[in-house]
């Protein structure tokens, strides 16, 4: 049975830790490699597997496998083991883990191939895969933590791998320190958890929640809250985004893998992991659909002016998450873990082009040093528009498809408005509009980079356009495993290929007409009396919107082509313009300045004063001060040391006395 | 001597097998440094071999004392009062074992480091031991006293003789300091023992008889204080540290990993032992106190290691913080806060004790302590700088690593009683990791800036050895914490019911505190 073999899954890439760690650097370059490719290939097919056999699961059956490995801490009433769980939801995350990993794995070893420490960089990924498949597969609270720590810990090591750059070494402690606000919040959200329900076992708390809808909404917005806070950390929101475009300083394989496809996702797998939690909460799922509308709309507004073909990536990331996280916050859970799965597929490709792109041209990534690139890297060039276009919402790439539902929800889902619905609309045309630049910069247009390079310029390795090329079709065909109904209906397709995924999901996540009721429920009793479920929408609207949409999307992707390559210079003539708006953009609204000067600089100014001032000075003054009392004492006593044996004599004999005198009283 | 015999018997054999070793190093040629380094090594090593088998023969579930010998020593006033009285429950278990673990690290950690007067400086560690490990196993008050005063003088001279520039001034206000703590434990030794002969007739010093012993509430809260203040400055506790940074930065390295290791933990250790079964309502009435001075230790303790340009110092404040936690969780009077605060004293003898020896490494090369003088050795010291990462994760609580599993039981715990201790205690982890990975960046990470640094030789053999173990420890705890928490629970338990039967007729702070955790519930 697969039940017996869950722990596979994680242990593969623990297995090609140990190898890769312990005795990497003896092995042979070409073996290391392949050690770790083969380490994420095994969990890869254990984890399609599984996903099989949860597919052949009849409906009624419960799609749910538990394996205990040990007890982990345990004491009194606390108990917490070392336990997996294999739902659809988990499925389906340790199959993008494990299925875009292994692909990433493969470009490693061509990316990488000449780093000299190679083995220590597949020790890394290898223990990246182990601790971001215990986060999904965790069956309690404690336990994915434990992979949520260490998906930080990795990415903390792998974005500073090149240690020696200043830069590396400070983004790296960047991230983790971030992080780290959020966990501060992840821990006490479960520490609540605990009190409230007496376990941190999914099952446990989940089935007390649902047992009773409702019933404690201010507690549960409370825990709600504390968890997204972790979220906002490790899915990079405001406002904690900061670090991830700083992550931009690590191997661009490694932006692919964990700042794209896997590890910034997990805050909305774990939204989604929790949905019963947050549909009775519903003041929560208002804050988390602001937060993410907000996150969308700012990234993108950034990603428009950035001249760093990764960074324009990353910012691009944050408003992707920003998605997701409205999807969650407007009741469609589902939609945010489909659009995770797609992103994960069109982001990784994108990074991994970018980084064929920084390979191919000698490590340059400004765009404004580019252009033209086609002509010399078409592998690369064609995949990276597969990916621009999937991003970019162009039916019937996979991005059209979960992009639009969640458009879609976030006017007619259970916490939908007209505001949420109007942010994803700009936000999908920024979107299209910043893909566009960065596409038709980077790869048409007039070559810019300086004369001596460009004889040089190569295409990359086929162990790289390999894995760009299998990304590029999940890209194209990811979509279709969720044909929305409006469609599907009107196609006339067989009514169980119809938003096929989205059933999948039904046991993990709660479906969305349950979601509606639980919030009404919820938001009766909801402290914030504004809380009110969505109107009805007609959904007579959905294909006209779609159809806007796509519309809008092409106009930005026209409008670019015009602005980049047919009358270059019309961009730099608008920013010349509006030179503080531009400014603004460029520097990123100055967040990580403001950050500095409200809490990093009064922080060690505070740290060193309680330092030199309370510490050296008052405290350690005070003990010195008391030293010296009894040194200038000590000389007035010494007459009593006066060197006679009989004045010795006598003060024992009186101390002796008064002992006996106090031990007889 | 036979095997049951040799059970019996063996908290004395695993005590007293050091001492043995320190007369048998003062036989040996002062010149014989490398006989020296062999015995003493061999003699912590035996120490700790003999010692494991403690930890199978323990009989889990069970609170009581095990391996308990009860012999007269002293007779007073026709009775006898004084007795060597020792055993250990699942409390002490660990404590003597995180004693001979690390005496032999220690040891084996000195061997590049202290180049003169060996002798006398092994000697001195192999008595420490023994003075470490009676004040663990003590089950008689006057035995325990003794104990805790021997083993501040061969710390002393540790300090004093292979010290840094300033030892003099360091080993001084060491010792100064405890002693001014322990001179009042001993008035409420004698004290207590003095009420119970009025109230039985009984002379008596056994900790166990002395146990419930009822006294006014005035009485009680004076012997307390007496009591706390000792165990606080050993801890220790905000604002009696001053002396620690200084100890530290001028110990060896050897002192830092026992003093870290093994003394502080004597503080909380005492607060279990003595404090809280001794005055339960007294440890009640003040637990605001002890928990508001833990939580500052944490916060404050961190922000100061944050800013410290010397690595030990550095390491020296973390250890305020940690055992901040510590004080914490005991005093929260939770199963899982007082469980956490062991594990916590464990791990922290494990991570701090790895954090001195890399930082002894280091300044053995370059004979500087100094983060600014450092800079992108990572490079040049692969090994040293995995597991300096390993260790430092650990230190600030990564989960499968020792650390976490101490904060995360006391932050439950502390939860249970009051949520908002537990909100600002885990503040502690964001700034556990600031301090810890600045200090990565600015010694590990970066280019290397410094001519000298170019050709530091990674860790040796021996090195590694001594490393690996604590490493090896901290996955272990981490990862399995069960057979820890298991031989502990009993004996942890124990001592919180002790507080909680005297919070039934108590104060109402406690009560108000009891409240607010079951409303949180």
């Amino acid at each position: 049975m697969i039940g017996d073999f869950l722990w596979l899954i994680p242990a593969f890439p623990l297995a090609g830790v140990l190898v890769n760690g312990l005795l990497g650097h003896r092995l042979p370059r070409m073996l290391s490699g392949t050690v770790a490719c083969l380490a994420v290939l095994g969990s890869a097919v254990v984890s399609v597997m599984g996903l099989l056999h949860l597919l052949q699961t009849p409906a009624g059956q419960a799609r749910e496998i538990h394996q205990t490995l040990f007890p982990w801490i345990s004491t009194g009433s606390f108990q917490t083991s070392v336990s997996l769980m294999l739902d659809p939801l988990s499925a389906v995350m340790a199959c993008v883990v494990t299925g875009v990993g292994f692909l990433i794995h493969v470009y490693s070893t061509g990316y990488m191939a000449h780093d000299p420490r190679y083995h220590r960089y597949f020790t890394y990924l290898n223990l990246f895969t182990f601790a971001m498949l215990l986060l999904v597969l965790a069956d309690n609270f404690l336990l994915m933590f434990v992979g949520w720590e260490g998906v930080g810990l990795c990415s903390y090591l792998l974005i500073g791998f090149w240690f020696q750059k200043p830069s590396a070494a400070a983004a790296g402690k960047k991230a983790f320190l971030v992080n780290r606000v959020g966990d501060f919040g992840f821990l006490l959200g479960m520490l609540f958890i605990f009190a409230v329900f007496g376990s941190l076992d999914y099952r446990v708390v989940f089935d007390k929640v649902a047992a009773e809808p409702g019933a404690i909404t201010a507690t549960l917005t409370a825990i709600c809250l504390l968890l997204f806070v972790g979220a906002t950390g490790k899915s990079a929101q405001i406002p904690l985004y900061v670090w991830l475009p700083d992550a931009m300083e690590g191997p661009t394989p490694v932006s692919a893998l964990i700042h794209a496809a896997t590890m910034v996702t997990a805050g909305v797998y774990m939204v989604a992991r929790c949905s019963i939690l947050f549909v009775n909460a519903p003041a929560a799922l208002l804050v988390i659909a602001i937060i993410g509308a907000a996150t969308a709309l700012f990234a993108a507004t950034i990603g428009l002016v950035q001249n760093d073909i990764k960074r324009v990536l990353a910012y691009s990331t944050v408003s992707q998450l920003g998605y997701m996280f409205m999807a969650c916050g407007v009741g469609a859970f589902a939609a945010a873990i489909f659009h995770l799965m797609t992103h994960a597929f069109f982001k990784a490709l994108l990074f991994l082009g970018a980084g064929s792109v920084i390979h191919g041209i000698h490590e340059e990534q400004d765009i404004r040093r580019m252009g033209g690139l086609m002509k010399w890297m078409p592998i690369t060039g064609f995949t990276f528009w597969i990916g621009t276009l999937a991003i970019a919402g162009i039916p019937p790439l996979s991005g059209f498809f979960s992009k639009d539902e969640i458009i879609w929800y976030s006017l007619a889902g259970p916490m939908g408005h007209w505001a949420f619905w109007a942010v994803g609309v700009v936000t999908a045309v920024l979107t299209a509009f910043y893909m566009a630049r960065l596409t038709f910069k980077t790869f048409h247009g007039q070559p810019r980079m300086p004369e001596e390079i460009r004889s040089k310029i190569h295409e990359s390795p086929l162990s790289m356009t390999t894995v760009l090329t299998a990304l590029a079709v999940g890209a194209v065909f990811a979509g279709l495993v969720n044909i929305p109904e409006a469609i599907g209906h009107r196609l006339h397709l067989p009514e169980n290929s119809i938003a096929a995924f989205t059933h999948f999901l039904e046991p993990s996540i709660v479906e969305k007409k349950e979601a509606a009721l639980l919030i009404a429920n919820a938001a009766g009793n909801a402290p914030v009396g504004f809380v009110r479920p969505a109107p009805h929408v007609d959904h007579a609207l959905e294909l006209p919107l779609m159809g806007l949409t796509f519309v809008l999307a092409l106009l930005s992707i026209a409008l670019g082509a015009s602005w980049y390559v047919r009358r270059p210079g019309t961009a730099t003539a608008l920013a010349a313009r509006a030179p503080a708006l531009y400014s603004l953009l460029l520097n990123k609204y100055y967040v990580d300045e403001i950050y500095s000067a409200i809490i990093v600089r009064p922080g060690m100014a505070f740290s060193r004063f309680l330092w030199r001032g309370v510490d050296v000075l008052i405290i350690d003054g005070l003990v010195n001060a008391v030293a010296w009392f009894f040194g200038i004492a000590s000389r007035l006593f010494r007459v009593v040391q006066s060197g006679y044996v009989r004045g010795y004599a006598a003060g024992m004999l009186a101390g002796a006395l008064i002992v006996i005198w106090v031990l007889s009283r | 001597m036979g095997a049951e015999q040799f059970q019996k018997h063996i908290l004395t054999v695993i005590t007293f097998l050091p001492l043995a070793g320190a007369a048998l190093i003062a036989l040996i040629p002062r010149r014989a440094t490398t006989a020296i380094k062999a015995v003493a090594f061999a003699v912590s090593a035996a120490t700790f071999a003999i010692s494991v088998p403690l930890f199978f023969w323990f009989r889990t579930g069970t609170p009581g004392m095990q391996f308990t010998v009860d012999v007269p020593w002293i007779t007073l006033l026709g009775q006898q009062a004084i007795r060597y009285s020792v055993g250990i429950d699942g409390i002490s278990l660990f404590m003597v074992l995180l004693t001979t673990f690390l005496t032999m690290i220690a040891i084996a950690g000195s061997f590049a480091g202290i180049k003169d007067r060996e002798r006398e400086y092994y000697a001195l560690m192999l008595m420490l031991e023994t003075g470490m490990l009676g004040v663990f196993i003590a089950l008689d008050l006057v035995l325990f006293y003794v104990f805790w005063e021997a083993m501040l003088i061969p710390m002393y001279f540790i300090i004093g003789v292979w010290g840094g520039p300033r030892r003099i001034y360091a080993a001084v206000k060491f010792f100064i300091y405890t002693m001014a703590g322990s001179l009042l434990m001993l008035v409420a030794i004698i004290a207590m023992a003095v009420m119970k002969y009025q109230a039985t007739g009984v002379l008596t010093f056994s900790v166990q008889e002395l146990y419930g012993l009822e006294m006014a509430r005035g009485t009680q809260t004076l012997l307390f204080l007496a009591y706390a203040l000792a165990f606080a400055i050993k801890v220790p506790m905000f604002p009696f540290h001053t002396w620690l940074p200084d100890a530290h930065v001028e110990a060896p390295t050897a002192g830092s990993v026992i003093l870290a290791g093994v003394l502080l933990k004597m503080g909380t250790y005492g607060f279990l032992r003595f404090c809280i079964p001794f005055f339960p309502e007294a440890s009640l009435a003040f637990a605001p106190v002890m928990i508001a001075l833990g939580i500052i230790g944490i916060i404050y303790g961190a922000l100061v290691a944050l800013v410290q340009p010397d690595m030990k110092k550095l390491v020296a404040y973390s250890s305020v913080s940690h055992l901040g936690v510590s004080v914490l969780g005991i005093f929260v009077f939770t199963l899982q806060g007082a469980q956490g605060s062991l594990v916590q004293m464990i791990s922290h003898g494990f991570s701090t004790g790895a954090l001195f020896l890399l930082v002894g490494m280091i300044y053995e090369r370059r004979h500087t302590r100094l983060i600014e003088d450092y800079g992108g050795i990572w490079a040049v010291m692969p090994k040293y700088g995995a597991i300096f990462i390993i260790i430092t994760m650990a230190s600030i609580g990564l989960p499968f690593l020792s650390g976490f599993v101490g904060e995360w039981l006391v932050l439950v715990g502390s939860w249970l009683a009051n949520p908002w201790y537990a909100v600002l205690a885990a503040t502690g982890a964001i700034l556990s990791a600031c301090y810890m990975l600045w200090m990565l960046q600015r010694v590990l990470q970066g280019p290397i800036t410094r001519d000298e640094n170019r050709a530091l030789k990674d860790l040796n053999f021996r090195e590694m050895v001594v490393l690996v173990p604590l490493v090896a420890g901290t996955i272990w705890l981490g990862v399995y914490p069960k057979p820890f928490l298991d031989r502990m629970e009993p004996s942890v338990d124990n001592v919180i019911r002790m507080v909680q039967t005297a919070g039934v007729s108590s104060p109402a702070a406690y009560q108000a505190d009891a409240a607010a955790g079951e409303e949180a519930r």
